[in-house]
């Protein structure tokens, strides 16, 4: 298929509005990315057509519901490359997924174990893990990250050494971008025995990860970063390690016999998906990835690094802009600041002129603690922004900078 | 002054503008008029924290007024905070109780006082009535 953006962007609806008076220019894809009509028809089909609870009903409502809710689960399976459909685990989110594998790990480790997290995290990759520390009395350390904001290699050996029994660490940091080098950290944490868990949120609407061939243990991701709704999201973990973690929550669907003696919990997946989940979700996560396929990775990876080139080139020759992270190896995120321009002032001009960025910590407060700054603008693009948007943002940032100083 | 008459002071102040731009470039205008907080006022105590952008609020009083000062690291902010401060400050804390926040819906930037918006001004503003609480109480004594 030849890509063409503006065939593209006929398919999301909310790129025609106006906001403010101007045409809406959506830039902070890293935090939600639009969802297109392909998507939004299957969402509405699902409830005009076969809303129903899945896996009880022997009625055909139930049943159509269950095909479709499995069917989506096979998509994912098949587009992540897991060994088997009942590795991927259909959670809320990203957030869910992590907890779900911190709260497993509370049995197996003591106050003996070292865990691993990076210093490119966001909050919900730091905080379940101290939650954990703090449960089990294990240590928490940091990997530390280079001024260019990449993770320092060396000071991940070093840490290895203390034979941590897991290692948390983002694919790509939503904060800088950055392109963290998973298969070798992979590679180096299975050398020591430890567990890996990959945050794949930031890296997934850009890239297509291979589950086996990363090896990984557990990757997880959220839908609404990949053109799907909100509310939903993936845990996938090798079988051996979904067998050997105590389920997350209790309730109906993840059990198989319940006594008031005993219960014998459900197989996999099930076993980790209590109560009824999000069904209408699962699906619609199903056709985004389906959607994204259609339009294809390769081509999604080299448009966005050309607007990303281009939106470099052109931010950086405004008077006093500083763009933080690495300038090679990321994906297609600008994080900035303008001298004597606080984010905050920044993004409230912007947003008069129709456009949407995100300010202030990006929820990696550590982050900024590193760089010693209070918070950055940051501009994320993806496959269905365009090279005159870019033109208008930058326009725009000048206009507001000239106001703010 | 009145309370009431300078809420009307700034009514017609922002009346005269025709669009977003000249009011936003007006408040960034009030914003470096604002009343700064003496430095050693600046303290991690008097910090109203609003995810973005970082407030400081000090008060003082003066026989039975509150003498406000403020500050924010955002110039936006540091606007409103402006407006903020010309209403309550150098009142008593009965008018300042009594006094609503419905003015800055009628300048135009009620947006900025959503108890959604990450910027400390609601925050800013309950601890304003907090002082006058407090000072109440003490005047009262």
């Amino acid at each position: 298929m030849i890509f063409d953006v503006e065939n593209i962007r006929n398919d999301f609806p909310i790129l025609s509005r106006n906001v403010n008076g101007k045409p809406l220019i959506y830039f902070d894809n890293a935090a939600t990315s639009q969802t297109p009509q392909q998507v939004i028809d299957v969402i509405v089909d699902y409830y005009s057509n076969y809303n129903s609870n899945i896996h009880r009903g022997v009625h055909t409502l139930s049943q159509e519901a269950t095909d479709k809710y499995e069917g989506a689960r096979q998509i994912i399976q098949k587009h992540f490359n897991a060994l088997h459909s009942h590795e991927i685990i259909f959670t809320s989110g990203t957030t869910h997924s992590i907890n779900l594998v911190a709260n497993g790990f509370a049995g197996l480790l003591t106050k003996s174990d070292t865990v691993l997290v990076s210093a490119l995290e966001h909050h919900s990759n730091i905080v379940p893990w101290q939650m954990l520390c703090e449960k089990t009395k294990a240590t928490l350390k940091v990997i530390p990250m280079t001024q260019e904001g990449a993770l320092d290699m060396d000071a991940y050996d070093n840490l290895l050494l203390l034979n941590p029994k897991l290692v948390f660490v983002n694919h790509i940091s939503n904060a800088l971008g950055t392109i963290n080098p998973i298969e070798e950290m992979i590679q180096k944490a299975h050398k020591v025995g430890a567990a890996i868990l990959i945050d794949g949120a930031q890296a997934c609407p850009h890239i297509k990860p291979d589950v086996q061939a990363l090896d990984v243990d557990f990757y997880v991701t959220s839908g609404h970063k990949m053109c799907g709704p909100t509310g939903v999201g993936m845990l996938y973990a090798k079988e051996a390690w979904l067998h050997k973690l105590p389920p997350y929550q209790g309730g109906g669907e993840m059990i198989s016999e319940v006594t008031f003696e005993e219960t014998t919990y459900a197989g996999l997946p099930h076993k980790f998906e209590a109560g009824t989940p999000n069904i209408c979700g699962g699906i619609a996560f199903g056709a985004a990835i389906d959607y994204m396929n259609s339009i294809g990775f390769d081509a999604i990876a080299s448009y966005e690094h050309e607007l990303l080139e281009y939106a470099t080139g052109k931010m950086n020759a405004i008077s006093g802009m500083k763009i933080y992270g690495p300038k090679e190896n990321k994906t297609s995120v600008i994080s900035f600041n303008i001298e004597g321009v606080h984010a905050y002032d920044l993004g409230t001009i912007i947003d008069k002129l129709g456009i949407a960025i995100r300010t202030g910590q990006h929820c990696a407060q550590p982050i900024m603690d590193f760089f010693g700054i209070s918070g950055t603008a940051r501009a994320s693009f993806s496959f269905y922004n365009t090279k005159q948007e870019i033109d208008v943002f930058v326009e725009g940032v000048k206009r507001a900078t000239m106001m703010l100083r | 002054m009145k309370i009431e008459t300078i809420k009307e002071e700034l009514i017609d102040e922002f009346s005269m503008f025709e669009d977003w731009m000249e009011r936003y470039e007006y408040m960034i205008e009030l914003g470096k008029s604002l009343p700064i907080v003496e430095p050693q006022f600046k303290t991690e105590d008097n910090i109203i924290k609003g995810c973005q952008s970082k407030v400081w609020l000090h008060a003082e009083l003066e026989s039975d007024k509150i003498i406000f000062t403020a500050d924010s690291d955002a110039i936006i902010t540091k606007g409103i905070v402006a407006i903020l401060i010309r209403v309550f400050s150098n009142q008593s804390p009965e008018i300042i109780l009594k006094t609503n926040t419905d003015f800055i819906d009628e300048i135009g930037l009620k947006e900025h006082l959503s108890p959604t918006r990450a910027n400390g001004l609601v925050s800013m503003i309950k601890k304003i009535k907090m002082y006058a609480v407090a000072y109440q109480t003490q005047i009262g004594l």
